[in-house]
This record gives structure tokens, C-alpha cells and sequence, in this order.
């Protein structure tokens, strides 16, 4: 006999008002009998119910996964398993989508079906690492998912201490602004890891993501411990005609206010005759103006990608932003993909021969200083690393002539 | 026993086998994009040829079902492709203009809110929460929700300044990331610990190295090996909670909810910027939670009111400098607003000036 709805009234309340309700949904997955979702679905309100009453989480951890993998699937157990016990097992499995998260209808069916048969029938698009989350999965369907799941073409995401599921803009599948193709460097880099991804040995977790120009829209800066954004080298490409029916659009005085004022390196000027005045050389990419007038403005041709390492959240040493290590790269030619994934990996192997237990890359970075990770890479120095110049006194700096020799060699050799 | 599969390890799939034909075809090849009404956004390629962008509001975390009327969408309107965004939005794209008008209807009439294009407040991004974390001090859909609620007319439209990136995150571990407004647990009171647990669970060492000020030492408990913590030092933070589950840091009452403001990840006019704490000590009043929403509303209208065009959240307080921001928000000023963190000398005002 099927059981009863649970009384859930602190989350039906989370069902009325416009915007739509993940309550109602649990509800339709726990209305059907037919299904092991049903039955799983009517506990988990049950449970969900009682958090909401109690103001406490009831989940723990514990160790589930497929076999052949070490990472990927987040285990979780109802400590309150005695009350609701057909969901006593709620697993996560972690899947990486496509990059620029694109599905064509029937592989979200397939998926779909799967999840109705093995799961719980809710499925997270996505969670905020960038995976498809599968929640809610008892230990004995896990590997049978899985394994659907993987034969349909997708992979497990990355969890635990090792490099994670990567996230990236739209790029050039569809924004002019893209500075490099974003779902193609991902899918190179991210795939050239995925031993890293699958079985986790690193000091803690390391992260990539990829937006096609300072907009950020994958939300790199802070959120990856390595983030590539788009920039580019040469002048922005201005259609003059298109700035002066910008001008007329918008009116002098707004044009003013809106572009020429917020630029913040003050590199904008409009011409009496309407048309737009670039100083390229203060320019910093910052992309304001160009958002502004998207038919009249756009990025430079010589583009390419700029790196900046170390953002990372609070835990533990307060939160970072990622800083400049690589100020501009090509990222065009097979070489160029295959000179960033090098890069890439030389990141991993100085993160995990020299961080310390649970210590993020930006972390290890403050503890020894930005010129020691840049050795440890031989990566150049470059003055686009910092802000300004140091101005505390209290540094040894009896190498001078030694670091000035360097200096005028890589300035020789980029002359070359 | 039947032989085990071994994984295929083949990574992230490639994007194009799934893109609509015509992001394919104008793949690089984009001139220049703007949005015909909120919610819809034409891209338009160097050949002549348009792509429509229909993008709608989900609740992310959705039922199979949902997610099945979605794909039915998509097969009716766009040749069976569709998209979702960094923040859990869903979009659908097409060449045909005549599509559009329909298909918004139809998006309606199923309960997704098309918006969230330009200068709007797009969707709250998430996080876990009581559904499927282990150390959430409150709920994430739930919170999501009830504000998604609240700022329907404000995802709709495109009334904002510049757009409004609000986050979640119901620990202070804080996945989700940096916000115009964030919106966080707080807890205030140490972790209560349950001695008769912790020997064995926890690695005694791991938990000490995980606190960020050294509050936790090894005890001796009742004959047990345990651990303590000086609760002078303790911030309160439960990094120690996650390898150490007996040193519980939720607390029905004690796990507040605090206001960040003025975080930004893009590198766009100004450089990428933290959250700033505004308020705290909201109740964790599921599953509504009224007061929080309060607060969002009140700095939302103001910033809308008084922010300059393209002006995000951080860059306005910025410019008006924050007593402006407190005067005009009504929140209270306190200690607590004074960094402290290592660094947090940085946050002081080193200079005369000064706004009255
Ligand atoms: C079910 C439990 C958990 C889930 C579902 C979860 C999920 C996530 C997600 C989705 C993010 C955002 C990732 C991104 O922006 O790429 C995140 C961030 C983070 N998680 Fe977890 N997490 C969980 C538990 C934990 C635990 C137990 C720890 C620590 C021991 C932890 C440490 C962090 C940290 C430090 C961040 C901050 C973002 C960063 O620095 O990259 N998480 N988590
Ligand atoms: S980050 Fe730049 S290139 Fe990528 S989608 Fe956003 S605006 Fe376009
Ligand atoms: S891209 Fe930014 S820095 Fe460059 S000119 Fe435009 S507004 Fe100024
Ligand atoms: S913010 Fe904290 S509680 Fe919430 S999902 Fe992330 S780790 Fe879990
Ligand atoms: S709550 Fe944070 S500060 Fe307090 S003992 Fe635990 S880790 Fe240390």
C-alpha cells in the first residue's frame, strides 16, 4: 500500500507566490506510486518538513562511488534516518555538462528516464561547481545511474581534494565579445585532467574557469583558483558611424554620463563631430564602453587570454581574488591550446608538490610570495602583476644588479 | 558477482553536438547583440543572420517533470536545443522572430518568468542548503524562493542600474561566491560540543589545523580524548563543523543571517570587488524568512533610486561613500561593521576625507 503525504506546512507556504516552486515539484516526484521516487520523495519532505521546524540540517557524510573512481559522487545520510527512512540514503552524483551548459532535448530526456528509474527525480541545473546534480540516489542505484549516465557520454564531476568541474561563459558560441574560444579551451584543459578530476590526491581542491573577456560572466575572478579571461592587445575596433547614432540614441549629455564618464582610466573623449576619441594606451579592457555600444564598439583583433590565480572563498585565510600571473597569452593555434594546458599542469604539480594540507593555491601564493611561484613556473615577471610597487622598505635587495641583468634580457628577447 | 564496468573517461562532452544549428553556423562569427524587449536578446551574426534568445526563471532544482515540459518547449519552438545559464536561468533560441511572441506566452502560461536579461536582478544563485548539505545553518531553495518572490517584477524588467548578482550561502564556508547583495549565515555562539562523539569521529589534528584562529586545543574529557575550544577566540565561523561533525555550530537561534553588499566578480569599469557586511543578526525565520527580505528590499530601492546608469552596487556606495549608504538605507552602524581580519587596516579611512 502506498503511503501517505507527509503534512508539510511550513514548505507549502513556499509554494504560493509567482516565481516558480521547488516544493511543488518535490511534491509532483512524491505523488507517484509507481515510481521509487514516490516513496523517496514523500520521506525527504518528510524530512525537509522537519528541518524547516527545527531550523537544523540533517544530512552527514560517508563514503559512496563508483567503482574506478575516487571523487564524484557526495554521499549523504539522514541522520534522522529512524523517521523517514526511504530517503535514509540521498546521494548526489556529480556530471559534467557540455561546456556553456548546452543540451539538445533528447540527451535531457535520456537523462530524464534514468534519474526516474534510479533516482530521486530531482535534478539540479547546475549547481554552482558548474555540474548537472543528480540529488538523491540510494547507495545500491548509484553505480547502475552511473553507469547509464557515463555509456550516454557524460562524465563525474570533480569533489574532494582534487581539480573540480570547470565552468565557462557562452563565448563565441554566441557573444561577439568573446575574446578566445571559451568552450574550446575548457573542454581542452579540463579534459587533459581528468585522472585529477576522477581520483583526487592533491593538497585540497583546485579549480578552472573560463570567461571570454573581463566581464566575467563565469564568475572566474574569485570563484576559480586559476581563471582565463579574455582581452586583447591591439585598439579597440570603433564604427564611428554606429558611435554617432549611439550619441544620438542616448543624447550628448548621456553619452557623456553613461560612457565617456565611466570609463576608469579616463581613456574616452567624444569629438565635436560625435565621434569617439580612444587613448588604446590607457584603455585597461575593463569592456564598459563596449557593453554600452555593442554595434559601435568592440574588442581589439589580437586577442587572447590573460590568467589570474589564487581567488578562492573565505575558509580558510579570508577570502582572495585571483592576481595576475600571465598578462597575455595567444590562445589560437593548436600550439597555443596545447602551450596553456602544459601551463596548466605545471600549475597542478607546484600546487600539489608544495602547498599544505587543505591550503588553496592562493593561500600557498600569499605564504611564499607571487616571485616564488612565478620561479617555481618560470613564468616572467611582469609589471602588470601588480598594482603599484611595493612601499614598505623592509626587503634585502642586495641581487639588484642580478634581477636588472634579467629584466633587460627578457626585454631583449621580447624585442626579438 | 557480475564483473564491475570500468568508467569512461571521457570528460566534458563537445558543446556543438547540442548547440541550435545556427550558433554552429555563427560560431565566432557574432557582430553585435542587443535585447528587443527584457527577457529576449537578438544576437546578430557578420553574415546578416539573427539568433533570439528567450531566457526564463527556474527554481533549479527541479523534478523531472519540469524539466520534461521544458524539453518539450524546446522541441516546439527550437528544433529541440536548449541552454542554461551560469545562474540556473534557461534559454531558448531561434532564428525565427514570429517564435518569440509565442513562445513567451507559453513560457508564461507554464509558470517560467521570462526575464532576467540586462539590467535586471537575475536569479539568486544558490546554494545547498537543508535539501542535501551537511553543515548548512539554514535552507538555500527556500531562501531563494521566498526573495525570487519578493523581486519578480525586478527579474521581469530591466530597472536596475547595471544588473543586480545576489547570492546565497547557508554556511560561512560561502559557496555562493561574491554578490551585489549577498545573503549568508551568521553564527554568533562557538560550537557545542558532544564529547562522547568526537574521539570517535573526528581526526583531532585536522580539526585543530582547520581553525582560522587557533581557538581549538586537545582535551582530556571525562577520561575521553576530546577537544576544546577558547571562546574568547572563537569566531564563530564552523570551519571546525565539516571534519568534525560533534562540534555542532547550528544553532536554531543562534545561526543568524547577515547582509553583504557591493561584490563583484568582473573586472568591468572597476576592478573585482568583496562584499561588504551591512547587517546581521536577521532571524533564520523559515520558511518566508520576512526580515532578510526586508532588508534586500530596502537596499535594492535605494540603489535603484539613486545609482547612476551602470553603476553596480559597489561602485555606487563607492561614489556616495558609506555613512550616505547607512543614512539612506536606515541600517545601524556598529563595531561589528569594523574589520578586524588580518589586512582589515586596509577598510579604515587613512585620509581627511570625509562625507557629511
Ligand atoms: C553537501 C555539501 C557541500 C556541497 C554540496 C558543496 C558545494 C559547493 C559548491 C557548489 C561550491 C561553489 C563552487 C564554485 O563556485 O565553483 C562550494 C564552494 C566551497 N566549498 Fe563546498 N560544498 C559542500 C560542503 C563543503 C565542505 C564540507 C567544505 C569544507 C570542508 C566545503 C568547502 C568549500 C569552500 C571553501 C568553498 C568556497 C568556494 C571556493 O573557495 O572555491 N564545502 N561548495
Ligand atoms: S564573459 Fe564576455 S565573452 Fe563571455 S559571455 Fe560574458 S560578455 Fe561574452
Ligand atoms: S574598455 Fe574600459 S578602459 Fe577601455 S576605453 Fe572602454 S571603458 Fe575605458
Ligand atoms: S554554503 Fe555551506 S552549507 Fe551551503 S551548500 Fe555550501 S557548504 Fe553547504
Ligand atoms: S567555529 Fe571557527 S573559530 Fe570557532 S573553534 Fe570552530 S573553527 Fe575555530
Amino acid at each position: 500500500m502506498s503511503k501517505k503525504m507527509p503534512s508539510t506546512p511550513m514548505l507549502d507556504e513556499l509554494e504560493s507566490g509567482p516565481w516558480p516552486s521547488f516544493v511543488s515539484g518535490l511534491k509532483r516526484l512524491a505523488e507517484v506510486d509507481a515510481k521509487p521516487h514516490g516513496a523517496i520523495m514523500k520521506s525527504l519532505l518528510g524530512q525537509l518538513e522537519h528541518s524547516y521546524q527545527t531550523r537544523k540540517g540533517y544530512w552527514k557524510g560517508g563514503t559512496v562511488g563508483v567503482f574506478g573512481y575516487g571523487a564524484g559522487v557526495i554521499p549523504r545520510f539522514s541522520e534522522v534516518a529512524g523517521q523517514f527512512p526511504e530517503s535514509s540514503e540521498f546521494h548526489t552524483i556529480r556530471i559534467m555538462p557540455a561546456p556553456g551548459f548546452f543540451y539538445d532535448t533528447k540527451s535531457l530526456r535520456e537523462m530524464c528516464d534514468i534519474w526516474e528509474e534510479h533516482g530521486s527525480g530531482l535534478i539540479a541545473l547546475h549547481g554552482q561547481s558548474g555540474d548537472i546534480m543528480f540529488q538523491g540516489c540510494r547507495t545500491d542505484q548509484v553505480q547502475p545511474a552511473w553507469d547509464k549516465l557515463n555509456e550516454m557520454g557524460f562524465d563525474m564531476g570533480g569533489a574532494g581534494a582534487g581539480v573540480r568541474t570547470a565552468a565557462s561563459c557562452i563565448g563565441p558560441a554566441r557573444c561577439e565579445q568573446a575574446c578566445f574560444d571559451t568552450l574550446a579551451a575548457h573542454r581542452t584543459v579540463i579534459n587533459d585532467f581528468t585522472d585529477d578530476i576522477h581520483r583526487p590526491s592533491l593538497p585540497y581542491k583546485m579549480k578552472f574557469k573560463f570567461s571570454g573577456c573581463a566581464n566575467d560572466c563565469a564568475n572566474a575572478t574569485q570563484r576559480a583558483d586559476v581563471a582565463i579571461l579574455g582581452t586583447w592587445k591591439d585598439d579597440m575596433q570603433v564604427n564611428q558611424t554606429e558611435v554617432q547614432a549611439k550619441v544620438k540614441q542616448l543624447g550628448r549629455k548621456e553619452f557623456i554620463n553613461q560612457v565617456i564618464r565611466m570609463c576608469p582610466t579616463q581613456a574616452l573623449g567624444l569629438n565635436d563631430d560625435d565621434t569617439l576619441d580612444v587613448d588604446n594606451k590607457s584603455c585597461v579592457r575593463c569592456m564598459h564602453c563596449i557593453n554600452v555600444c555593442t554595434k559601435a564598439l568592440k574588442p581589439g583583433k589580437e586577442r587572447g587570454i590573460c590568467i589570474l590565480v589564487g581567488g578562492k572563498r573565505t575558509l580558510k585565510i579570508g577570502d582572495l581574488l585571483g592576481t595576475v600571473v600571465v598578462p597575455f597569452m595567444k590562445l589560437e593555434s593548436e600550439d597555443d591550446f596545447a602551450a596553456l594546458t602544459d601551463l596548466c599542469h605545471r600549475m597542478l604539480d607546484f600546487f600539489a608538490d608544495n602547498a599544505l594540507e587543505h591550503e588553496r593555491t592562493g593561500e600557498m601564493i600569499e605564504r611564499i610570495g607571487l616571485t616564488n611561484y612565478l620561479e617555481g613556473l618560470e613564468l616572467p615577471l611582469d609589471v602588470n602583476m601588480i598594482s603599484q610597487p611595493r612601499t614598505n622598505s623592509y626587503v634585502r635587495t642586495d641581487g639588484w644588479a642580478e634581477e636588472v641583468r634579467k629584466w633587460n634580457e627578457t626585454k631583449s628577447g621580447a624585442a626579438e | 558477482m557480475s564483473e564491475l564496468r570500468r568508467p569512461i573517461e571521457s570528460g566534458v562532452p563537445d558543446s556543438k553536438q547540442f548547440m541550435h544549428p545556427a550558433l554552429v553556423r555563427n560560431y565566432g562569427k557574432w557582430a553585435w547583440h542587443d535585447r528587443p524587449q527584457p527577457g529576449v536578446l537578438r544576437h546578430v551574426s557578420e553574415s546578416g543572420e539573427a539568433v533570439f534568445t528567450v531566457k526564463a526563471g527556474t527554481q533549479r532544482q527541479m523534478d523531472i517533470f519540469t524539466v520534461r515540459r521544458l524539453c518539450d518547449i524546446a522541441d516546439a519552438f527550437c528544433d529541440g536545443h536548449i541552454r542554461f545559464t551560469i545562474r540556473s536561468s534557461v534559454e531558448f533560441m531561434t532564428t525565427d522572430e514570429s517564435k518569440i511572441k509565442p513562445l513567451i506566452e507559453r513560457l508564461e502560461k507554464e509558470g517560467f518568468p521570462v526575464g532576467g536579461t540586462g539590467n535586471s536582478v537575475g536569479f539568486i544563485s544558490h546554494t545547498q542548503g537543508w535539501l542535501h548539505c551537511d553543515i548548512p545553518g539554514t535552507d538555500a531553495s527556500g531562501v531563494v524562493k521566498a526573495m525570487m518572490d519578493e523581486l519578480y517584477s525586478e527579474f521581469k524588467n530591466e530597472e536596475m542600474p547595471n544588473r543586480v548578482k545576489i547570492t546565497t550561502s547557508c554556511c560561512q564556508i560561502n559557496c555562493g561566491g561574491q554578490g551585489d547583495i549577498a545573503i549568508n549565515v551568521q553564527h554568533t555562539k562557538p560550537p557545542v560540543i558532544n564529547h562522547a562523539l568526537v574521539s570517535g569521529v573526528c581526526e583531532r589534528p585536522t580539526v585543530i589545523a582547520r581553525c582560522p584562529v587557533a581557538a581549538i586545543r586537545p582535551a582530556l574529557v571525562d577520561g575521553k580524548p576530546s577537544l576544546e575550544v577558547d571562546e574568547k577566540k572563537c569566531v564563530c565561523c564552523g570551519a571546525c563543523f565539516p571534519p568534525c561533525p560533534p562540534m555542532q555550530i547550528n544553532d536554531p537561534i543562534h545561526s543568524k543571517i547577515a547582509i553583504w553588499v557591493g561584490g563583484k566578480h568582473s573586472s568591468t569599469r572597476s576592478k573585482p570587488m568583496f562584499h561588504k557586511l551591512v547587517a546581521a543578526g536577521l532571524p533564520n525565520n523559515a520558511p518566508r524568512w520576512p526580515e532578510v527580505a526586508e532588508v534586500v528590499k530596502k537596499i535594492l530601492s535605494t540603489y535603484k533610486a539613486d545609482a547612476r546608469p551602470w553603476e553596480r552596487m559597489g561602485e555606487w556606495i563607492e561614489r556616495i561613500g558609506w555613512p550616505r549608504f547607512f543614512e539612506m538605507t536606515e541600517l545601524p552602524f556598529t563595531k561589528y561593521h569594523v574589520d578586524t581580519w588580518r589586512g582589515g587596516r586596509a577598510n579604515l579611512n587613512a585620509s581627511s576625507h570625509l562625507h557629511f
